[in-house]
């Protein structure tokens, strides 16, 4: 873990703002009024991290993570409602059930040579979407399930907006922290260099398919865990959060954010919740722009408009854009300061 | 490519700087800080031909409103966001509304699947909600300590079908076919007819249960075998398309000699505009308003509706205003009574003190409450809306009689009363 | 209800290969574009809608007959993909495919949001090309211009056929389908490949949604549910072979409909999507087992 926080003392630096803006941006004098929009921030992030690492190591596109993310809310929401389940214990029941669903269709995937990860996360997406709407006994149906308790610890409950802020935060942060151990890694490297050869890779003995498969559990059972945080975090949850749209979602934070860099999650998730939640709805509230959102459709013009524009004009995400952009400022700084 | 990720950027910043400069919540004619209420609807997604009325009406009651001197000299804003018809986003927004634009009250949503996303939300945060949606489970059972601050202004699918087997009654109609929508409005009636249907209740034979999805094309499978299962009516549950579609798959299936009967999700000229000539012969159980010709003078609802529908009408096209709009119109109404009659505390005062902000939301929610009805409008024996006699209660928070609802049957591709 | 009688097998049957027709036309678009440039194009089902809303427009609005009507809307619809193309994939040069991948989903999305705010959001649908009377065959209830969904759709399959493997223009499609590079070093400018690509595939989608809007009532979110099946057929062709991509429509459309009229079981309506879903992913996995058995051989 420590091996992370090594480098140069810019990142360090980066680092220790980054921690201090968490734990002050939900003050009231900040944004303490958009503080479900900064939760849903960190829990979008977790499952953008996921499948960041999920793409960038299989080099393919998986447009289903919304079902592992619907699987860890269903069985959180069900074990601790229904059954009276620990929603801790229900948490990890949910991670590993995931996981072991990842792990079982994994295989067959990527068996498979070719661009088959698109089509078999779509099936297994919409198969679970429809699962989760259609199984009235157990999922509540198209309606959902409502009524999920909070988590607690002992006698710790964390029931108001700023302890799950803190709890999730908590989470997301472990879990990038993780994620840029596993990109580091001696294996991470090794296959994002022969990514272009796997051939060359098996050759030498790695197990390609291995690692892809685990790569696809590491990415669902991250999903799950921010579907049961999900879960406890708004009380209630409906199939309708958990469909094909909901994963092109996922996707598309994945690559506005950028996928060569964890981090890049972050932005990505923020950057889409940021226009979806604020952007957008605070426009339709200008008098003279309100008959325009009166149809409905304004929404998907603007949205779109700027996903477009987004990623022609920064096609390697945010955060890699702004970071390269940062780089080539501070070397034309050091290159003025060693011709003086 | 460096200078047009800038420009890009600065755009995006300026967007951003839009809204946050302050010009969303400009008064119209009245001056002084307005009364702010909140609305969630659907205006996109499987449930804006619900939610797009009901957007609609607000809008034009706001204009109205501020036009006529606003409520206690104060104007009124009213804000709405769009859900989308999605849950997720329907928390977020009436977060938003809660916390951010600190409304006094929140009418909406439009759907049941957003309404219990934010039982909760609305319960911790204690505002009070009138929903526009039919789901049984918002109101029933009865106000308990967590539905405290949920009311609902439409009937509920349980009156709506029980209305509707009263006259399968009368028909002499004891087996039906069913073919629903799978989506919550469909779900929604499907469980409360599979119920209702019971041998203890109204004792019906249902002779075959198909389904659809909001986006499908073509019936004809289930039809055939719903005709296959010689049932004395079909029953279909769906907003549009749907519906037409099945209207017109049974005309060309030649089955129209079953009666094919309907929900009040088809009471918009749309459907007529599709079904064309197939349209006819379907029979719906609706609130009063594609009828209000046919009321009686001496009918409490009659001008009310007649003069909604003239006001929707006149800024929206001939022949648009429809139910699910007058709801949001009950709701509205509900709450500008409230404010009229219940809160002496000014906006001023709401947004200096989130104390006083909490005392006018709880006001506004025993108003509703206790003056809803024939102990506040004692000379109509309730609160006259567009879909019938409100008359709330602590154990009721619905307030509406099984008599606000009519059936009708669509003849000439008009709508008039089936009985 | 156990069993179905022949009739209600054979209605399922018509109504299955009706609509999938639709989707295997769809999926022929996202199999173009794949093929020659590599990217998955989300905004495939929102040509379809506009095929369907302006034909809608065209004939109910303007007043035109039918055929008319139907080669204005392919033409436009194809203008729309050639300037998808050309203002944003061609502008975002160093672009992943990824990344583009995206910018079809923005583009989805805006020309779904575009279509919104001028023809509404109620369904609407044109006139059927030649009257609404049904037709009884084999116990079964078909519409006319159902039959004209099936017949556009072959021929369309043996126009493109014919397109790609016996013209000029085909055949350097196909060249850059194949190598890229290779084909470029030949003469062939994978740029204006790739515009052709878009332009067609927006042509073939149009063609789709004017065919089947008179049949089903498009609205401006019908994009969604056809792209997402236009997508699975042509998953089963894996992006690269038309007949695997008509069968595979076919397919999908024949089994939601056979799995309604069993009505048993998991075989219902309410599952109709998931089963169809499991059994082309079988079918998938089966057949890339196959492939991949051969490749190793050789």
């Amino acid at each position: 873990m420590l091996a992370t926080l090594k480098g140069n003392k810019w990142s360090y630096l980066a680092m220790v703002a980054s921690l201090l803006l968490l734990i002050l941006l939900p003050s009231q004098h900040l944004l303490g009024q958009k503080i479900s929009l900064l939760t849903a921030v960190g829990i979008y992030s977790i499952v953008t991290v996921g499948l960041c690492l999920l793409m960038g190591y299989t080099g393919q596109v998986a447009l289903g993570q919304a079902a592992f993310f619907g699987l860890g809310a269903y069985i959180s929401a069900i074990l601790s409602t229904t059954y009276n389940v620990n929603p801790w214990l229900a948490m990890v029941i949910a991670a590993v059930a995931t996981g072991a669903f990842a792990y079982v269709t994994g295989f067959p995937i990527f068996r498979l040579r070719g661009n088959y990860l698109a089509m078999a996360t779509l099936g297994l997406g919409i198969i679970m979407w429809v699962l989760f709407r259609q199984l009235r006994q157990y999922t509540g149906g198209p309606d959902g399930l409502t009524g999920i308790p909070n988590l607690s610890i002992g006698g710790f409950t964390f029931d108001t907006a700023l302890k799950r802020y803190f709890l999730i935060w908590f989470f997301c942060i472990v879990i990038l922290l993780i994620s840029q151990n596993v990109m580091r890694s001696r294996a991470g490297r090794a296959l994002r260099a022969i990514h272009g050869s796997e051939g060359a890779a098996e050759s030498v003995g790695v197990n390609v398919t291995q690692f892809k498969v685990k790569i696809f559990v590491l990415s669902a059972v991250y999903a799950s865990l921010a579907g049961s945080l999900y879960a406890h975090q708004t009380h209630a949850i409906g199939p309708s959060s958990f469909d094909f749209l909901a994963s092109v979602v996922i996707l598309t934070m994945a690559v506005v954010g950028g996928l060569a860099s964890v981090w890049g999650a972050v932005f990505g998730a923020a950057a889409i919740l940021i226009l979806k939640i604020e952007l957008i709805p605070e426009m339709s509230k200008v008098s003279f722009l309100r008959s325009f959102f009166q149809s409905g459709a304004a929404y998907l013009i603007i949205y779109g408009l700027l996903l477009m524009l987004v990623m022609i004009f920064m096609p390697k995400g945010l955060f890699v854009t702004l970071r390269d952009a940062y780089e080539r400022w501070r070397l034309r700084r050091t290159r003025r300061g060693a011709v003086t | 490519m460096r200078k047009w990720s800038c420009l890009l950027l600065a755009m995006l910043i300026l967007a951003a700087a839009i809204p946050l400069a302050g010009c969303g919540s400009e008064s119209k004619t009245t001056s002084g800080e307005p009364y702010k209420i909140g609305a969630l609807f659907s205006n996109t997604g499987f449930n804006a031909p619900l939610g797009q009325p009901e957007v609609q009406t607000v809008e034009m009651m706001e204009e109205r409103i501020n036009k006529d001197g606003g409520i206690n000299g104060h104007p009124v804003d009213i804000i709405w966001y769009d859900t989308g018809s999605d849950p997720a986003v329907c928390y977020d927004m009436a977060q938003k509304l809660i916390t951010e634009d600190k409304v006094v009250a929140i009418i909406g949503p439009t759907g049941s699947g957003d309404t219990f996303k934010i039982f909760d939300l609305v319960k911790n945060s204690g505002i009070p909600l009138i929903s526009c949606a039919a789901g049984t489970a918002i109101t029933i059972p009865t106000a308990t300590d967590d539905k405290r601050w949920v009311f609902q202004s439409p009937q509920t699918t349980l009156m709506i079908v029980d209305r509707l087997f009263e006259y399968l009654k009368t028909q002499n109609i004891t087996s039906i076919a069913l073919i629903t929508d799978t989506a919550g409005f469909g779900a929604d009636g499907l469980k409360t007819i599979k119920a209702e249907a019971a041998p203890d209740k109204y004792n019906l034979t249902i002779t075959s249960a198909q389904t659809y999805d909001t986006d499908d094309s073509d019936m004809k499978t289930q039809l055939g075998k719903i005709r296959d299962s010689n049932p004395q009516a079909v029953i279909c549950w769906g907003t549009n398309p749907g519906p037409a579609v099945i209207a017109t798959n049974m005309s060309d299936l030649e089955m129209r000699n079953i009666p094919l009967f309907c929900s009040h999700g088809i009471a918009f000229k749309a459907f007529i505009d599709l079904a064309k000539e197939d349209a006819n012969g379907v029979i719906f159980p609706c609130g009063k308003l594609p009828i209000v010709d046919y009321l009686p003078k001496k009918s409490d609802q009659r001008e009310l509706l007649l003069e909604y529908r003239k006001n929707f009408e006149a800024k929206y096209g001939k022949g648009e205003a429809n139910t699910f709009g007058g709801h949001a119109y009950d709701a509205l109404t509900m709450v500008t009574a409230a404010l009229e009659n219940a809160v002496t505390e000014t906006p001023e005062e709401m947004a200096s003190s989130n104390d006083t902000l909490q005392a006018v939301r709880a006001k506004i929610r025993d108003y509703v409450e206790q003056k809803i009805n024939s102990t506040g409008y004692p000379k109509t024996d309730g609160f006259v809306g567009t879909a019938g006699i409100f008359n709330m209660s602590a154990t009721n928070h619905n307030g509406l009689a099984n008599d606000c609802i009519v059936m009708i049957k669509i003849a000439d591709q008009k709508w008039t009363p089936a009985e | 209800m156990r069993w179905m009688t022949t009739d209600l097998f054979v209605q399922s049957l018509t109504s299955g290969l009706t609509q999938g027709c639709i989707y295997a036309l769809i999926g022929l678009g996202f199999t173009i574009i794949f093929n020659v440039t590599g990217i998955i194009n989300f905004a495939q089902g929102e040509f379809v809608m506009l095929g369907g809303m302006l034909s809608y427009f065209l004939t109910r609005s303007a007043g035109l007959p039918v055929v008319p009507a139907l080669l204005l809307s392919v033409l436009v619809a194809a203008l729309v993909g050639a300037a998808l193309y050309l203002l944003t994939i061609r502008t975002a040069r160093r672009a992943s495919v990824v990344s583009l991948i995206i910018i079809t989903i923005g583009a989805a999305i805006f020309i779904r949001g575009i279509a919104g705010e001028i023809w509404g959001i109620n369904p609407v649908s044109p006139p059927p090309f030649t009257g609404k009377h049904p037709l009884h065959v084999l116990g079964a209830t078909i519409l006319p211009q159902a039959l004209w969904i099936i017949g556009i759709t072959l021929a369309a399959a043996v126009v493109l056929h014919l397109l790609f493997s016996h013209t000029i223009i085909g055949k350097a499609l196909r060249a850059c389908s194949m190598n890229r590079s290779a084909a470029s070093l030949v003469g062939i400018d994978p740029k204006t490949m790739a515009l052709i690509a878009f332009a067609l595939a927006a042509a073939l989608g149009a063609l789709g949604g004017a065919v089947v809007a008179p049949l089903s009532f498009m609205s401006y979110g019908a994009g969604v549910g056809l792209g997402l099946k236009g997508f699975v057929a042509a998953s089963m062709g894996g992006f690269r072979s038309q007949t695997a991509v008509i069968v595979g429509g076919i397919v999908l459309g024949v089994v939601e409909q056979v799995t309604i009229a069993i009505g048993w079981g998991p075989f219902k309506s309410d599952y109709k999507e998931a089963i169809a879903l499991v059994l082309l992913l079988l079918i998938l996995l089966v057949r890339s087992r196959k492939l991949s058995e051969e490749e190793r051989v050789s």
